[in-house]
């Protein structure tokens, strides 16, 4: 929370901001064009795994604020991006305009995950997992089995995006549209994050015997936590399908719900930009993994094969290896650094 | 000492009803009795200090007033614990809050992910309005309140010596500031009675010393209604407008300090030990 050196504030409201000092300000401006003209110098591969990367910082941020900052652990995140998927399908299926579409799936998921959230109300921890999984998996056997709401095993086709008569229909296209949501998603969560609604959540992750003394009502803000998330994830959903063209239920199963997880915990708990690093981390990774395979080639063949049949292995290992020795995420690296620069050349 | 009336039609058709009173509150864990047929009154803008030796039922008490524990009923009738004429029992704990109710716990209860400013605010979460809505665009109405609330939390945060700490994250502090972190939290939300549950345990002369300042001054200048949980008997009978005793889950006395020190009650129960405990510092 500490700011660089000499910054001070001369209303309470300028110390609220997300962004402090001119200099972040500037330097996010800066991410920001960098990312308006991104597609102009990437490749279709690399803008397709950039559309990757935006979906997945939505259903990452939107799992961080349940789990990271209201401490709900959710094994059920992947299902819920499916009831947005499917959700935000059929409506476009019936003629519904896209934007409507994405809304009404947002809508439709809180609904559903705050159904889902009543549990926590009595359970923590494990059992709350346990209770998650268990709408992880009844929601699962929906997606299969929905007849032509969900189009069963052989899934749904959607068309591209039209938002007022204009296609998204190449990557790049879609790219600035995932952009704009991915960068929704993210100020809408930093918005409640310094809001009552963001304290009152930290307050039942840290206390919750404090924080019914404060006067959250305890049973009221877990489920909006779990609406709010799900609406996001909802949104994910949504999006996701309407940019791959294609639904189908095996999407949706328990390795997406411990994906998203590992995204978090990679990242950063609680934290809105340790939801993007681990995003990017996730979605990366198994680029890296084929950018590896294929250099390695050469010199071994057919290592391509076998390091792409690692790949789970490889993901797990990497997970094991962030919970032992960084707890906290790549985020509290990315502090550790700043703070490092902060008072360059005199640390030690 | 005053006369404490026994008997349930006494009891309820002879007085008028106090500003917190708590009337004929037993609570039982699994058969054992914690609490027998309690009943005591604290005036409006008093001090008031519950004692008792280990496991007399202090806490416990503090627990049926802020809604953590249902007390089973009373003795001899239907228990009741009102504060300035409405019933609290009928409300849950967050409820209670909003009528201006408030308290600190014997073991430090901080969120420790949060920073000593976010803690207080969090402390005026009952006292906050705006929407979901609202914080998601965090725009005019939110702004607005945030910034009306954190005046107010910046008093508490100048009472209470917080400054140096504002932002740093209460789980890293001192016990000593943490404890006051805590006082800071309940006082946030402007309570009509606040709950103290030990707050000296732990401290040093100095803090013990300060903390005792803190307490008048939250009833002569903030006009909160004190109930203080606390061993320290030095700081007790030097600050107490009333004394109330608990042992084994009865009411051994209430009155003021002196009456309190001589009553043979309170005297047989503290055999032994009465000249230390009462002797103060
Ligand atoms: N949640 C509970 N479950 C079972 N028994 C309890 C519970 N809470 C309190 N008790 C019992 O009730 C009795 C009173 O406990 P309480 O914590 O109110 O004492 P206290 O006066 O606050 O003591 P101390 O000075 O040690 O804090 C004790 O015998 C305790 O064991
Ligand atoms: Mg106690």
């Amino acid at each position: 929370m500490q700011g660089k050196c000499g910054l001070f504030f001369t209303s309470y409201r300028g110390e609220a901001q997300i962004f402090q000092s001119g200099f972040q300000k500037l330097m996010v401006g800066l991410f920001m064009l960098a990312l308006l003209a991104a597609p102009l110098a990437l490749n279709i591969h690399e803008t397709s795994v950039m559309n990757l990367v935006f979906i997945a910082v939505i259903g990452a941020v939107a799992l961080n604020l349940l789990t990271g900052v209201c401490g709900q652990i959710s094994l059920g995140h992947g299902a819920f991006i499916g009831v947005g998927a499917y959700a935000a399908g059929q409506c476009t299926l019936n003629g519904v305009p896209f934007p409507l579409a994405i809304l009404t799936a947002g809508l439709i998921t809180a609904m559903v995950g705050m159904v889902f959230g009543v549990p926590s109300l009595r359970l923590k921890g494990i059992y709350l997992a346990i209770a998650t999984l268990a709408a992880q998996l009844v929601l699962e056997f929906v997606f299969l089995h929905g007849g032509a709401l969900t189009g069963g095993s052989s899934g749904l086709l959607l068309d591209p995006p039209v938002i007022l008569g204009f296609v998204f229909d190449t990557e790049a296209r879609m790219y600035y549209l995932l952009l704009f949501f991915a960068a929704a998603a993210l100020l809408m969560v930093a918005n409640i994050m310094r809001s009552r609604y963001g304290r009152a959540f930290v307050s039942i992750r840290d206390y919750y015997l404090s924080a019914e003394i404060v006067g959250v009502n305890l049973f009221w803000f877990k489920l909006v936590a779990f609406g709010v998330s799900s609406f996001l994830a909802g949104v994910s959903g949504g999006l996701w399908a309407h940019y791959t063209g294609y639904i189908s239920a095996e999407q949706f199963n328990i390795g997406l719900s411990i994906s998203y997880l590992a995204m978090i915990i990679i990242g950063g708990m609680g934290s809105v930009l340790g939801s993007v690093f681990g995003a990017v981390f996730v979605v990366l990774m198994p680029e890296a993994l084929n950018a590896v395979a294929n250099s390695l080639s050469a010199v071994f063949p057919g290592i391509a094969q076998s390091l792409v049949a690692l790949r789970e292995g490889v993901f797990g290992l990497v997970l094991i290896l962030f919970l032992i020795f960084e707890p906290e995420g790549l985020v509290n690296r990315w502090r550790l650094v700043k703070a490092y620069w902060k008072l360059y050349p005199f640390a030690h | 000492m005053t006369v404490v009336p026994t008997g349930y039609a006494s009891y309820h058709n002879c007085r008028i009803m106090a500003y917190l009173d708590v009337r004929d509150v037993t609570l039982t864990f699994k058969g054992i009795a914690a609490l027998m047929g309690v009943s005591f009154t604290v005036e409006q803008g008093t001090i008031a200090s519950l004692i008792g030796p280990n496991g007399a039922g202090k806490t416990s008490m503090l627990n049926c007033i802020s809604g953590r524990y249902t007390p089973d009923g009373g003795v001899s009738g239907p228990c009741t614990i009102s504060l300035d004429g409405e019933n609290l029992l009928s409300l849950p704990a967050h409820k209670r809050t909003e009528l201006g109710l408030s308290r600190t716990f014997q073991n430090i209860a901080l969120f420790k992910g949060l920073s000593v400013l976010d803690n207080l605010m969090v402390g005026r979460h009952s006292r906050m309005e705006y929407g979901l809505l609202a914080s998601i665009v965090y725009w005019g109405r939110a702004a607005r309140q945030e910034d009306r609330h954190r005046r107010r939390v910046e008093d508490v945060i100048d009472f209470l010596n917080l400054s140096p700490y504002r932002h740093q994250h209460a789980g890293r502090l001192p016990y000593g500031v943490q404890k006051r972190v805590e006082l800071g939290r309940a006082l946030a939300a402007e309570p009509k009675l606040i709950l103290l549950d030990e707050p000296m345990a732990g401290m040093n002369l100095e803090e013990t010393e300060d903390m005792a300042r803190y307490i008048l001054d939250i009833a002569e200048e903030w006009g909160a209604t004190v109930l203080l949980v606390e061993h320290d008997m030095g700081v007790v009978m030097d600050i107490s407008d009333k004394v109330i005793v608990l042992d084994f889950g009865s009411k051994l006395a209430e009155g003021t300090p002196d009456e309190v020190q001589a009553d043979k009650n309170v005297i047989a129960a503290y055999l032994g030990t009465e000249q230390a405990t009462f002797s103060g510092r």
